[in-house]
């Protein structure tokens, strides 16, 4: 048998695969964050908050209505997209034109309501959402056993991502969209109505997020601080892609997840904190972020 | 100029999700007697002990009549959200400003341990229930503490030692990496290795953990018939239902080293089924656990952890020992707690040692299979009563100085 660095081709394999699926996960939450960023120049870090809540709307459909996964797959998104609509109306709106730490605080503040309240109404030991029976057992690849519902987190997630990339990058709805980054008085000049388009872009970033939380409720436990421990890592990427760089937040969230995946091979202890040693080499390198540019 | 406005917001950001996230004379010295629960009131321990524990307190005084020596006995509760500083301060505060006497539950090994130190000074009683560590009653164990419910050494001797005698005789670790999952992994690879087991291989897992498919697949990998995980909550709730979702459970077998009734109510029997655990307290024991068990269950939604039952037991055998000794004063409190026997709906023929280690029986279960369950908190087979003085140190190996050898 082959051997890298003592471990075993076969092994090395499993874990890249692995990496792969947390990559895909860190590629659809990064990239929402990276499209509200982009737009709105808003720090949403509520993001993890929204994440948890797409798992629990997902939960509660199949609980409460027995509304099975693949209707939850789209619901979830579009009611977390819906608070996020009504969030950034009613509060986000009020904010645009102050220091990017308002936008923070209020997103940090709305973060810790959001987990207060399902803390307190499903406590935190989390709830357990079983995995849709198509995707029961799973396939043996040789090298690991990978379970189907795995391979569906991966293409789901990437061709979400590709889809929103195509959109923003060669659509011509994408083309407003960019603009309105760049000038968005000029477009309104233009009789574009950008309010409505930042409203509806903000809905979209949240709803990736809760997007990503259905994807995950089958893998983990659904618990209202489910998204509090990835959002670190998930704004890491972001910042290690370049704030607001839409390829860049994919890339980079898929290649983490892969280091990451090594790193849970080589040296376990430092797989917590791999992201952010590379977060603050590049900082220190390319202070933009690798996609990034200095405005 | 922007850039770094942005940067310096970022960095601000972090630090607040870090901040966030990221434990006398006779009779009663103030003419009453105050019991303060110290717990985990919203954290990753807040299910198994948390106001579950407040509630066990709180029938332990109703159920003792709310009186002791003529005195009304009253009742707070505090969050120390796992932290150490914060736990100390609090433990201080009401010593010295509350008026509090005892101070019971304390959900991790470092608070209670901050905890005990100041009771030590103040002279006052401290009730441990939900922290574990060993060194409560060894390297750290002061005169006026009681250990209740169980600790890491019962727990991987309990489960340690069965599930090699049933032929689980090699091991590999996931350990969460902190002081708790190191000794739980220490004391179960003691056992297993003592009792002619072997270890194949360990991983240290960061804390907190929520995608194990990496290090169950080096588990995988090691050969080994037994999975044991060295730590708690989430973490040990993500890592049984991803062994599920891998197929691991197929092959291999899941030993969790300390699991809660909560927890497997949260995994649900499908996916926790056949799983060998060791717990101090199982409500469907026996009749007199039953009654209390549902009438606790009336009045929170779930049935009680041995956690919050070790609460409930330890402090009406402390009412009893006020009652007997005819003061609070700590010392003649601990003697007559000493010399009763602990016979209640938590532990039959109990004792307390000189170290402050509760001497009780421990149980081995197994997780029924969904069919052999017959309905809601049914989770439970007893495999084996594991005898008090078998299931804790002896006191030849224990450390702690107040045990006379």
């Amino acid at each position: 048998m082959m051997q890298v660095f003592g471990i075993s081709i076969q092994a090395l394999l499993g874990q890249l695969l692995i990496g792969l699926i947390n990559g895909s996960f860190y590629a659809v939450l990064s990239l929402g964050l990276a499209i509200i960023f982009g737009l709105l120049n808003i720090i949403n870090f509520a993001h993890g908050a929204q994440y948890m809540l797409g798992a629990f709307v997902a939960w509660m459909g199949l609980t409460y209505l027995g509304v099975n996964y693949w209707v939850g797959l789209i619901l979830a998104p579009l009611v977390v997209g819906l608070f996020g609509i009504i969030m950034e109306r009613l509060m986000l709106r009020r904010l645009y034109h102050l220091d990017h730490l308002y936008g923070l605080l209020l997103t940090f503040g709305l973060a810790l309501v959001l987990e207060g309240l399902f803390r307190q109404l499903y406590g935190v030991s989390g709830l357990s959402y079983p995995i849709p029976d198509v995707f029961q057992g799973g396939v043996n690849l040789g090298f690991m056993f990978l379970p189907y519902y795995r391979a569906w987190v991966i293409v789901a997630s990437l061709s979400v991502c590709f889809c929103t990339w195509f959109v923003i990058e060669r659509t011509k709805l994408g083309a407003y969209l960019r603009a309105a980054t760049e000038n968005p008085e000029l477009l309104q000049a233009f009789g574009i109505n950008v309010p409505l388009m930042i409203t509806l872009t903000f809905g979209y970033g949240v709803a990736l997020a809760g997007f990503a939380g259905v994807l995950a409720a089958p893998i983990y436990q659904v618990t209202p601080v489910m998204g509090s421990n990835l959002i670190i890592v998930v704004f890491a990427v972001v910042v290690i892609g370049g704030m607001g760089s839409i390829l860049g937040s994919i890339i980079t969230g898929i290649s983490l997840g892969l280091l990451e995946g090594l790193t849970k091979v080589f040296y376990p202890e430092a797989s917590g904190v791999v992201v952010f040693v590379i977060m603050a080499l590049v900082l220190l390198i390319r202070p933009a972020g690798l996609f990034g540019r200095l405005k | 100029m922007a850039k770094k406005r942005l940067l310096s917001a970022f960095g601000t950001g972090l630090a607040l999700v870090m901040a966030v996230s990221g434990a006398s004379a006779a009779g009663l010295s103030d003419g009453v007697l105050k019991v303060g629960v110290m717990t985990d009131m919203s954290g990753a321990y807040a299910d198994l002990s948390g106001p579950g524990s407040a509630l066990a307190a709180q029938m332990a005084i109703e159920d003792y009549g709310g009186i002791v020596l003529g005195k009304k006995i009253e009742f707070t509760s505090a969050d120390h959200q796992n932290k150490a500083d914060i736990a100390a301060n609090k433990a201080r505060e009401w010593f010295d400003a509350d008026k509090v006497d005892v101070i019971a539950d304390l959900s991790t090994s470092s608070t209670a341990l901050a905890v005990m130190e100041i009771a030590n000074q103040k002279n006052k009683v401290t009730l441990i229930s939900t922290g574990g560590s060993t060194k409560i009653t060894n390297s750290n164990c002061i005169a006026t503490n009681v250990h209740w419910t169980y600790d890491t050494y019962a727990l991987a001797v309990g489960t340690g030692k069965a599930v090699v005698a049933n032929g689980g005789d090699t091991w590999f670790f996931i350990t969460a990496d902190y002081a708790f999952g190191h000794s739980l992994e220490g004391d179960t690879a003691d056992v297993v290795t003592a009792s002619g087991g072997k270890v194949l291989g360990k991983v240290r897992v960061p804390f907190p953990n929520a995608d194990f498919s990496s290090f169950l697949l080096q588990a995988q990998a090691s050969g080994a018939k037994i999975i044991g995980l060295a730590n708690a909550g989430s973490d040990t709730i993500n890592a049984i239902k991803q062994a599920k979702e891998f197929g691991i459970t197929e092959n291999q077998t899941l030993a969790g080293l300390l699991i809660f009734i909560t927890d497997i109510n949260s995994l649900g029997l499908e996916t926790a089924q056949g799983m060998m655990l060791t717990t101090g307290f199982y409500w469907d024991r026996d009749e007199e656990s039953r009654a209390w068990s549902k009438r606790f269950q009336a009045r929170h939604k779930s049935m009680p952890t041995m956690s919050q039952a070790g609460v409930y037991s330890s402090l009406m055998h402390y009412f009893k020992a006020v009652d007997k000794a005819g003061t609070d004063e700590a010392h003649a409190v601990m003697a007559a707690m000493k010399s009763l026997p602990i016979n209640d709906m938590f532990a039959k023929n109990g004792y307390i040692r000189d170290d402050g280690r509760m001497i009780h029986d421990m149980y081995l279960v197994q997780v029924k299979k969904p069919s052999e369950s017959k309905g809601p908190w049914d989770y439970y087979k007893v495999l084996r009563t594991i005898p008090g003085d078998e299931a804790y140190i002896t006191p030849e190996k224990s450390t702690c100085k107040l045990l006379k050898k």
